[in-house]
């Protein structure tokens, strides 16, 4: 990957975040209904899912491996030795 | 006639999957790059739906709707939403360097790579029995989830024929005609055929996804009054919240199972297909929505048919709940019918690319390195291929005679055996000092405390360890321990042997700085 710069650290410290906020213990034993059919530990996981989009688009538009991507597109040179 | 409509639908989707088969086929280059890679021409919406379709199999609607069933909505934050996030993290931090340095190097199968890169032969005949053998367990959740819906859906209809399931379409006949389907497209048109069929059955299983969700909500006087019903239903540990049924520490320590999607060898091939690198955008961004489109609802159906008060049907498991609902619930045979070719297309759409991953694994790391490069023509690899292909799913096919495993915890364990060899592959492409003796140690290790803890499950259970320091229904999923198990042999092994050589660190570490000062 690209080395880090400040878009790529911040990307990372979203992910530290997002990592840490799955553990929502907070709607442990909540039975509560949102949207009047979404209990309320399926509702927060699913807009948890939303915000990994989010974070993923983020990380492709501001991280994106293109001197990887320059690489492999250059002329194949070795095969694999079978 | 109308009891058999929903039969009679299924039947012509079958068909229709044949004829894609056979259209995609004329596209078919007769090369066996063409039938293992696809020429790496693959764009980027079709790579999405096949590597969605790939990962999303009986496990995720069947199986996450019979583990709701039982266990409520927790299902979702144990599986779905760590899903959205590590798995995206694998395609963009791995798969994309894997894609790079297999399009470089022209790799076709993992084994391939790891060889390579851990400069090591014996790796590959040793990875490759591992990675088939944990791929069998995979396949077999994808029979055993249709025979169970299907069994579900056709209770009664043939009472005479198959009076020892209550005159339901046994298992072993929706087995036998799921694997033929499979097979003969999978076998027409290598793996273009198997992305084009995957791609048309994550639309269709997605969007029969939403119908059934609507038309089984309808039936319970809307999504509304279906919870309700739940709620009024449950005792101190309702199926709407996690107290009572998933423990804090199996909760957390489950982010270790999609990992997973690291060293499924079907996914490493799948990667191999992009067109190029940014082919790999639509999937990384949209892979946890495509997620949680068709988990929420799964999720829903499962209370919802525990609140209502649905059943399994005698002999069967939760397993069948999904078509359990879809008969009782949805009064038009057309749409039951439609329902159900659905859920079979999510599970064709993860055996399609199975099949193909073991044909090429044995192809290219057995059969190619026994009998060298030039003596096999390209018909014959592909005849090779073919002919593994056809005894693995026999062995699965006889496996799933006599199974009765519940798929959910079936495919995690599936599951754990991938992700514990996730450090594998992150060190073959984030640390150079990683050695071949190291990764062949920590396969040995894996191999060990996974087969130790499998049999301790009982071959396939549901099992936490620890469970007397964190509570009866607490504990830390086996995933953890043999993943970190992995880990530790690989770092420790790798800083008392010697390192890997300059040319291989050069080959697989591009020094991209340097590379354009000297240009």
């Amino acid at each position: 990957m690209n080395p880090p710069n400040k878009a790529a650290k911040f990307i990372w410290l979203l992910a530290v975040v997002l990592f840490i906020l799955h553990q929502d213990y907070w709607w442990w034993s909540d039975q509560s209904i949102v949207f009047g059919f979404l209990p309320i530990g399926l509702a927060y996981h699913a807009i948890y899912s939303l915000l990994a989009a989010l974070l993923w688009a983020l990380a492709v538009k501001f991280t994106w491996p293109t001197a990887w991507e320059a690489w492999a597109d250059e002329q194949d040179q070795e095969r694999p030795r079978n | 006639m109308t009891p058999y409509i929903p039969l009679l639908v299924i039947g012509g989707y079958l068909i229709g999957l044949l004829i894609l088969g056979l259209v995609s086929n004329m596209f078919f280059r007769g090369t066996s790059g063409d039938y293992f890679v696809a020429s790496r021409s693959i764009g980027p919406f079709m790579l999405l739906m096949s590597v969605f379709g790939t990962t999303m199999t009986a496990f995720a609607l069947v199986g996450s709707t019979g583990k709701a069933y039982n266990t409520g909505i927790g299902v979702y934050g144990l599986m779905a939403s760590w899903s959205g996030l590590i798995h995206s993290a694998c395609f963009f931090l791995v798969g994309i360097k894997l894609w790079a340095i297999g399009k470089r190097y022209g790799y076709t199968t993992q084994c391939q790579f790891f060889r390579d890169r851990f400069e090591s032969p014996a790796l590959g005949y040793m990875l490759f029995p591992v990675l088939v053998a944990l791929i069998i367990p995979y396949l077999l959740i994808g029979l055993l989830g249709a025979g169970a819906v299907v069994r579900g859906l056709t209770i009664k209809m043939f009472p005479e024929v198959f009076a020892s399931t209550n005159g339901a379409i046994p298992p072993w006949l929706t087995g036998l005609v799921i694997c033929g389907v499979v097979l003969t497209y999978v076998f027409v048109g290598g793996v273009r055929s198997t992305v084009w069929a995957n791609t048309f059955q994550t639309l269709v299983f997605m969007l029969t996804g939403i119908i059934a969700f609507f038309m089984i909500a309808k039936a319970l006087g809307g999504p509304s009054a279906a919870t309700r019903i739940v709620g009024e239903h449950s005792d101190k540990h309702s199926l709407l919240m996690r107290e009572g049924h998933i423990g804090r520490w199996q909760f957390f320590t489950y982010l270790f199972v999609p990992l997973s999607v690291g060293m499924f060898p079907h996914l490493f091939q799948h990667w191999l297909t992009a067109r190029s690198a940014k082919t790999f955008r639509l999937t990384v961004i949209f892979h946890p929505i495509c997620i949680m489109i068709v988990w929420v609802p799964c999720v829903l159906i499962g209370i919802w048919a525990a609140g209502k008060g649905l059943a399994p049907p005698p002999g069967a498991n939760q397993n069948a709940i999904l078509g359990v609902a879809v008969k009782r619930l949805v009064a038009s045979p057309w749409l039951a019918g439609l329902l159900t070719a659905g859920i079979l297309a999510a599970i064709m759409s993860s055996l399609d690319s199975q099949f193909m991953c073991v044909g090429s694994m044995f192809t290219n790391d057995i059969a190619i390195r026994i009998c060298g490069p030039k003596l096999l023509s390209d018909r014959q690899k592909l005849n090779l291929a073919r002919g593994f292909v056809v005894f693995v799913v026999v062995v699965t096919y006889l496996i799933s005679l006599i199974t009765t495993k519940h798929i959910f915890d079936l495919a995690v364990w599936c599951f754990s055996g991938y992700a514990a060899l996730f450090p594998i592959v992150l060190a073959a492409v984030y640390w150079k000092r990683a050695t071949g003796p190291a990764v062949i140690a920590a396969v040995f290790v894996t191999v060990a405390v996974w087969t130790f803890l499998f049999k301790q499950s009982g071959y396939g259970g549901e099992y936490l360890l620890f469970s007397h320091w964190f509570g009866e229904t607490d504990g830390i999923m086996p995933v953890a321990v043999i993943t970190i198990a992995c880990f530790l042999t690989l770092v420790v092994v790798s800083w008392i042997t010697s390192p890997p050589s300059a040319q291989t660190v050069r080959k697989f570490f591009p020094d991209f700085k340097r590379e354009q000062t000297t240009q």
